[in-house]
C-alpha cells in the first residue's frame, strides 16, 4: 500500500503531501487509540455486567443454530463472545463488537485445533460484511441532506450485507475445504 | 432522528438494570471489563501506528483518484454510478475517509436519487475491511492469511456490486 502511494503521488506530483502525510497519520492512531480505548472500555465493562446478568446467555442461545454450524469445536466461553460480536454488529454497535470479536479470535487461536484457522478467517469475514439492522449514521446523514426517507435503505442494506456475508463464508468454507483435500494429498 | 439517538443509552440502561435486578456487583464487573479492553487497545496499538500511517499516505497520495479514473470507464459501462467508485476504493482502507466521500456525494446528488442511494446501501452494508482484519490479526499476533483476504474481499465485491443491484431492483 505504501509503494502505491508512493507511486501515485509521484505521478500526481504531491510528494509533499504524502510525506506530511506519513508523518501525521502516526500521531493519528495514537488520537484514535486513546479514543477507541475510551469507548471500548465502556463496552468492555457494560458486556461484562452483561454476561454475568445472564443476558448473553440469551443471545447464544438465539444464535446457536447459526454459530454452531459456521463455527465448529469451539469452547463455550469463545462462542458466547462469538454470538455477543455478531449481536453487537447487528445493533450497529461497532465499539462494543471490535472487544468482544478480539477476545472470541484469541480464544480460538488459544485453543488451536484443526478448524482454529477456519474459525477465525470466518469470523473476520462475518465482521467486515457488518450486518446491520438499523444504519442509524448513514439515516442521520441522509436526513442532513434533505432525504425524504432518510430509512428507506434499511431493507437494501440489510439484503446486500446478508449477500455479501454468506458470499465470504462460502469463500472461507469452499478454501479451507480445499486447503484440507490437498494436505490428505 | 430520536429512534438512533435515544438507542445506545436505552441499551446501556436496560444492561445495568438487568444486573441490578440480577444482584450483580455492578462496579466491580464494569472495572473488570473496563481493564480487559483497555489491555486489549495497548496490543492492538503498535499495529495500528502501522496500518494508521499506510492509510494515511494512501489517501493523501491521490492514488483513490487514479484508481477510480482507471475504473470509471468499466463500471459506467455496468451501470454503476461513477460517484460511487471513489466510494468504493475508499471503503475498505479508511472509514472516516469513506464517510467524508458520502458526505460529499451527499451534498451534491439528492440523497434520494438512484446514485445517492447506491452510496448510501454501498456505505451500510461493508466495513472498512483491512482495519478490522488487522485489528484481529494484531490481537492473536498471527499473520492474516490467504483465506482470510479472499473471504472479506469477495463479501467486499459482492457489496459493491449488490448495492446497485438492489437499489435498482427493489426501490
Amino acid at each position: 500500500m505504501c509503494t502505491i502511494s508512493v507511486v501515485c503521488a509521484l505521478i500526481r506530483s504531491n510528494t509533499n503531501a504524502l510525506s506530511i502525510a506519513a508523518v501525521e497519520s502516526c500521531g493519528e492512531a495514537v488520537k484514535l487509540a486513546i479514543s477507541l480505548a475510551g469507548t471500548m472500555a465502556l463496552w468492555g465493562g457494560i458486556m461484562q455486567i452483561a454476561d454475568k446478568a445472564g443476558l448473553t446467555a440469551v443471545f447464544m442461545r438465539l444464535l446457536h443454530p447459526l454459530t454452531k454450524r459456521l463455527f465448529k469445536g469451539c469452547d463455550e466461553a469463545t462462542m458466547k463472545n462469538i454470538s455477543m460480536n455478531i449481536t453487537a454488529n447487528m445493533l450497529g454497535i461497532a465499539n462494543a463488537a471490535t472487544p468482544l470479536g478480539i477476545a472470541a479470535v484469541k480464544g480460538m487461536s488459544k485453543q488451536g485445533g484443526i478448524n482454529m484457522k477456519r474459525n477465525i478467517a470466518m469470523l473476520t469475514v462475518l465482521n467486515t460484511a457488518s450486518i446491520q439492522l438499523l444504519p442509524t449514521t448513514i439515516a442521520t446523514m441522509r436526513a442532513a441532506h434533505g432525504s425524504t426517507a432518510p430509512f428507506e435503505i434499511t431493507l437494501p442494506v440489510l439484503i446486500v450485507s446478508l449477500i455479501s456475508a454468506s458470499a465470504g463464508c462460502l469463500t472461507v468454507l469452499a478454501f479451507s475445504l480445499g486447503s484440507k483435500k490437498n494436505a490428505v494429498r | 432522528m430520536l429512534s438512533g439517538d435515544i438507542f445506545v443509552p436505552a441499551v446501556i440502561t436496560f444492561i445495568l438494570l438487568s444486573g441490578v435486578f440480577k444482584g450483580v456487583d455492578i462496579a466491580h464487573e464494569f472495572a473488570c471489563g473496563a481493564k480487559q479492553s483497555l489491555l486489549t487497545v495497548l496490543d492492538i496499538l503498535p499495529s495500528l501506528v502501522l496500518l494508521m500511517t499506510a492509510v494515511g499516505m494512501f489517501s493523501s497520495s491521490g492514488a483513490v483518484e487514479i484508481i477510480t479514473s482507471v475504473l470509471s470507464p468499466i463500471t459506467s459501462f455496468l451501470g454503476f454510478p461513477a460517484e460511487c467508485v471513489s466510494l468504493a476504493v475508499i471503503r475498505p482502507v479508511s472509514g472516516s475517509g469513506a464517510l467524508c466521500t458520502l458526505e460529499n456525494i451527499l451534498s451534491r446528488v439528492s440523497p434520494d436519487s438512484f446514485t445517492g442511494r447506491v452510496a448510501s446501501v454501498l456505505m451500510g452494508s461493508t466495513e472498512t475491511t483491512f482495519y478490522t482484519i488487522s485489528v484481529y490479526f494484531a490481537a492473536i499476533r498471527q499473520k492474516a492469511g490467504q483465506l482470510v483476504f479472499a473471504g472479506a474481499c469477495i463479501a467486499d465485491l459482492c457489496g459493491f456490486v449488490f448495492s446497485a443491484v438492489i437499489v435498482r431492483l427493489i426501490m
